[in-house]
């Protein structure tokens, strides 16, 4: 490898650190304004789909035909009625508090089931010896690519056989199947950072696999298992496909099915689409603001090890 | 997915212009909050329910009909009410699922052997296709009575499948019609044409003023082209003829025949003519990229005159805009080659049931008589039925009843919406897909080659 | 338990019941592990590994073997017909075009998302209001693909150069502040596949700049300043310092982009439903199969794309080869 830099086990240096990185010098030979100017206009650019459709979800429906969004700066016109429209459980036809809660019970055991059966499954990839190791390892890693669509028929039929379909449990065994492959690579990647001496210490303590895997493991892992979490909290809540297939009938439904049976027909009616998809878009986006941090010290982990 | 036709379009045209009323309506009366915005009339105006016309259907308490369709919000809300006697009467319960995905979850559902007790099918074609799973029941003899009483044999014969019949028709629509402004007919001297001549001649006639007479769009997500499509047809049995278009629907005469030239041509005259589109959308490519709600709204900003669109499309004016002879907009038919021949394209939906329990066939039965189709006409808006028994004056929307007379005329030829009877790989995809690039530039013989050998071997 | 929550209570009780009810079974496997003295790793990587392998071989390894053996048969999955699908995937012009537009697909995006993502990493470190400049980038990482579809279909917004109509497109807007004419982006190929392309680099851009910018901040100090000792520059210093030590942090990014790149196919869906020439194979697989009723050819698309994916996961494991040498 080209990494000269031994690197430390410590996923991330901390934010704090005064004195300038290598980033920071990269970035002194452009002088600091025309810096600054490139940085602004990148984060403008990224801003500007959603903010724009941010202040259309909150402007008339002639308006909204007629003029484009940047307008209202001169001429400042809001109305909650697009929301009004899109929440409103005569118009929707739906309950959507019963939908979100369907959301939060269908999202909860699917992050918590592939996070313990992966990290259980890269700390044998990790630290044990047992024959076809790595080619099972390869195998998962390339299950990946399996359509997601492509599994749906026998999935079903095995539901029904096992007579469990249009119950929560079809959504959780499928998201938790799915989401393993990925974990899988991510925590291996992680675990195999921990430094085999600590591995040894534990065991010439006589710690077996089991706690060691609690003692030593487990904390160091949590701000991957977290970075995981996340990622997968946002892929159900956000998932559309699976839900559809499987629990499509409204007592169960997620809020992404009401949503799209809502919003989805109305072709170019910017006003409810707009106020919908803000509607479908606020939990992510606040989970992962909130919990962003976790993000990025896990996800790096994996990483940093060249 | 709106792989169905006709249906699934009239409820998203109904879900963004009911709710475009209903905004529009709060935004201008703040505290009339009973506008009543979902398209429905209140419960109250079908009256007592009398139960003397269920009796018959016996007592079903404490069982359970599950229902999956295309038919979503808002347009679900009247369905779930016409219901309502029914259940009140013998006691079921009717579990409603609407899912715009319906096309090909069903299909998923059906193989895997978790289908619904009673699907509404918008296609025959999908018909088939569940039929063709094992998993669908034939049709109920009292039901199967009931179809030959009250609709045509040819509205019974689309729910057939290899001899046997399993589906009852539910609604139907007309796509025969083009929309246009009575106001500026009446200011400008414009007669509504009764032949295809007379309709250039009119064109050309708006033409000459400048204003570009038509408007179109057939854009609609991973559906977009199917406008296209009934543009084609319609055309097709005008200037071939009702046989020929059956055997063409049946490939018994190839896709890339002269006759589906001369029709597509004939489409072209309009569609591809810069002088007559795209009224207040732009040129003639952007009929490809307009969506089919938006093209004829064009009507009511004066942008254009004409817009060639079904029986459904009258839901997607808001709720300001006065829908009839008299008002802001109205349709009339679109003319044959001569004022007395009247092919009348059209499409709808059909009950297909995956049980055969008592209450199913109860359910089944009950939407074939006259007595769901007039209380569901009492509820409804946008919504018409090829049922005979159907009283016109039960329906609320003035292009409702100008509906239900072409369906009844005597004289009308009518014939199903030919691409949702063609295979899928022609009728939901290739056909769709070829239309579109017809329109961005594709010349007539490379789309109708490349349709015709989609067609599955 | 195994019935259809219906109620609030019912919903939340099942919930917990099911995340007991795991519990019970990892404790279950814990448990029996434990009784494994010394270092018997056999048995134990047995029961650590069962449930994920049972799992993923129910779950997607049985789906996809089956796929491949239905990229062997014809529409209807009735009749044997060899290679005839792959045949058409690879002369049907409509075909190439997928082709062709997946192409573009996984060698743009996962370069210019990491690329635009390293560039802003470096830009804002040590910045004032770091944390604030990040979020605006990867907010849109959060954002579901059909959401975001939504929002870019507006960006790109057509209305035509006609009376007093204004545009509500801001891209359009921008062409027409500019003196250019209104364009229906969407439609002129094979422009509109980067236009589409622009989304997902949009979304996943942030992804980069997160993962990038905590692998910089994790380079020793002790190498800056000997580099700096040395008297090497600035571009010096990215070229051979920063960018050396982070290749790995590279490499996982570019891989994860590039599989969620074949995979993607809401953005075209949502966006132009793979018409005017923008359709990829994730998208031609989903219509071929459900719209087209031609499930033969729909499995092969299926299976082109693990074959695509093929070189991506050799690379890595040659990595993983490499890092463990």
């Amino acid at each position: 490898m080209t990494t000269a830099a031994p690197l430390t086990t410590t996923p991330v240096a901390t934010t704090e650190t005064k004195k300038l990185s290598a980033a920071a010098s990269a970035k002194a030979k452009l002088t600091s304004p025309w810096a600054s100017l490139a940085a602004v206009v990148l984060a403008v650019l990224w801003t500007i789909p959603t903010f724009g459709l941010l202040i259309t979800s909150f402007r008339t429906t002639e308006d909204i035909r007629r003029s484009g969004w940047w307008t209202t700066f001169t001429n400042p016109l809001f109305t909650l009625d697009n929301y009004k429209a899109v929440l409103d459980p005569e118009q929707a036809g739906a309950n959507l508090p019963d939908s979100f809660l369907n959301s939060l019970v269908m999202t909860i055991p699917s992050v918590i089931i592939p996070l313990c059966l992966a990290s259980l499954a890269a700390y044998a990839f990790a630290w044990m010896n047992f024959p076809g190791k790595n080619i099972l390892f390869i195998a998962i890693f390339a299950l990946q690519i399996v359509p997601l669509q492509v599994t749906l028929l026998p999935l079903l039929q095995l539901f029904v056989a096992w007579d469990i379909d249009g119950t929560f449990w079809t959504v959780w065994l499928s998201h938790s199947t799915f989401a393993l492959p990925l974990a899988i690579y991510l925590l291996h990647n992680f675990i195999k950072e921990v430094p085999a001496s600590l591995i040894e210490a534990a065991r010439i303590d006589g710690a077996g696999h089991v706690s060691i895997f609690f003692r030593v493991l487990l904390p160091l892992l949590t701000p991957a298992l977290a970075a995981f979490g996340i990622f997968q909290f946002l892929w159900v809540w956000n998932d559309l496909l699976v839900s559809l297939t499987f629990a499509g009938a409204p007592a169960i439904s997620p809020l992404t099915v009401q949503l799209s049976n809502l919003t989805g027909t109305r072709g170019t009616a910017w006003y409810l689409l707009s106020a919908g998809a803000f509607v479908s878009i606020i939990v992510p986006v606040t989970v992962f603001l909130l919990l962003q941090r976790y993000f990025v010290r896990g996800l790096l982990a994996g990483s940093v090890k060249g | 997915m709106f792989v169905q036709r006709g249906s699934s379009r009239s409820r998203i045209a109904l879900a963004g212009a009911l709710s475009a009323g209903l905004v529009l309506g709060l935004s201008a009366c703040a505290d009339s909050k009973d506008d009543g915005g979902s398209g429905t009339v209140p419960a109250s105006s079908l009256g007592a329910i009398d139960c003397t016309p269920y009796t018959a259907f016996g007592d079903l308490k404490g069982k359970e009909v599950s229902i999956y369709t295309g038919i979503v919000t808002p347009e679900d809300a009247p369905q779930k009410q016409s219901y309502k006697p029914f259940e009140d009467c013998t006691g079921v319960t009717i579990k409603y699922e609407g899912d715009k995905a319906f096309e090909t979850q069903v299909l998923i559902r059906a193989e895997a052997g978790n289908p619904p007790d009673v699907a509404f099918v918008p296609q025959p074609g999908l018909l088939q296709r569940l039929v063709a799973t094992g998993k669908a029941k034939e049709a109920p003899a009292e039901t199967a009575a009931l179809v030959d009483k009250n609709f045509g044999a040819d509205w019974k014969a689309y729910g057939t499948v290899d001899g046997k019949f399993y589906a009852a028709p539910l609604g139907a629509n007309v796509k025969s019609l083009v929309w246009y402004s009575p106001k500026e007919f009446t200011d400008n001297g414009y007669t509504v044409p009764t032949t295809l001549a007379e309709l250039k001649t009119l064109s050309d006639k708006i033409a000459a003023t400048g204003k570009k007479p038509w408007c179109a769009g057939i854009s609609s997500g991973e559906a977009t082209g199917w406008p296209m499509t009934d543009w084609m047809e319609d055309f097709y049995l005008r200037l071939n003829g009702v046989d020929a278009y059956d055997k063409w629907v049946k490939h018994e005469t190839p896709f890339n025949s002269p006759e589906s030239t001369k029709a597509l041509d004939a489409v072209g005259e309009y569609l591809k003519n810069d002088k007559y589109v795209n009224g207040g959308l732009g040129d003639v490519k952007s009929i490809a990229s307009t969506t089919f709600q938006d093209a004829g709204l064009q009507i009511i900003e004066g942008a254009c005159s004409l817009h060639r669109q079904a029986s459904f499309y009258a839901a997607n004016f808001d709720k300001n805009t006065k829908v009839a002879e008299d008002g802001d907009v109205y349709a009339f038919y679109l003319p044959g080659e001569t004022a007395d021949k009247k092919p009348v394209l059209g499409g709808g939906e059909f009950v297909l049931a995956f049980a055969d329990r008592p209450e199913v066939k109860a359910f089944q039965t009950f939407l074939a008589t006259d007595t769901w189709a007039n209380a569901k006409a009492k509820v409804s808006s946008g919504w018409v039925s090829a049922n005979k028994g159907l009283q016109i004056s039960n329906l609320v929307n003035p292009i409702d009843q100008l509906s239900a007379k072409i369906l009844q005329d005597p004289n009308a030829q009518f014939r199903f919406d030919g691409s949702d009877m063609m295979p899928a790989a022609v009728g939901s995809n290739a056909f769709w897909k070829q239309a579109t690039n017809w329109i961005t530039g594709q010349d007539t013989k490379k789309t109708l080659d490349a349709i015709e050998a989609a067609w599955p071997k | 338990m195994f019935t259809t929550a219906t109620t609030t209570s019912q919903k939340i009780l099942q919930m917990f019941a099911a995340i007991l009810l795991f519990a019970a079974v990892i404790g279950l496997i814990l448990f029996i592990a434990g009784r494994f003295t010394g270092k018997r790793d056999r048995a134990i990587a047995a029961l650590y590994l069962g449930p994920t392998v049972l799992m993923l071989s129910v779950g997607l390894l049985y789906p996809g073997l089956r796929t491949i053996y239905q990229s062997f048969l014809d529409a209807s999955l009735k009749n044997f017909i060899g290679f005839d699908n792959y045949v058409t995937i690879l002369s049907d012009p409509e075909q190439l075009t997928v082709l062709r537009n997946t192409a573009f697909w996984v060698l743009v995006t996962p370069f210019v998302a990491t690329g635009v993502g390293l560039l802003y990493a470096i830009l804002v470190d040590k910045a004032r209001m770091e944390s604030f400049a990040k979020a605006l980038i990867f907010l849109p990482m959060s954002i579901s693909f059909v959401a975001a579809g939504v929002i870019w279909k507006f960006m790109y917004e057509f209305r035509p150069d006609q009376g007093n109509i204004k545009q509500i497109g801001f891209v359009n807007q921008l062409i027409v502040w500019l003196g250019g004419e209104p364009q229906q982006l969407l439609i002129d190929s094979p422009l509109n596949t980067f236009l589409l392309i622009a989304v997902m680099v949009w979304i996943q851009a942030g992804f980069a700049m997160t993962v990038l910018s905590a692998a910089i901040k994790a380079i020793p100090d002790d190498i800056i300043e000997a580099a700096r000792l040395d008297g090497v520059g600035p571009w010096g210093m990215f070229r051979f310092v920063t960018l050396p030590a982070i290749r790995p942090a590279v490499i996982v990014v570019i891989t994860t982009i590039a599989i969620g790149t074949l995979k993607v196919f809401d953005i075209v869906q949502t966006m132009t439903g793979g018409r005017f020439d923008t359709s990829v194979i994730a998208n031609e697989f989903y219509s071929q199969t459900f719209r087209s009723d031609n499930r033969g050819l729909g499995a092969a698309l299926a299976v082109v794309l693990f074959i695509l994916v093929i070189p991506i996961v050799v690379y890595n494991i040659r990595q993983l080869r490499r890092s463990e040498a």
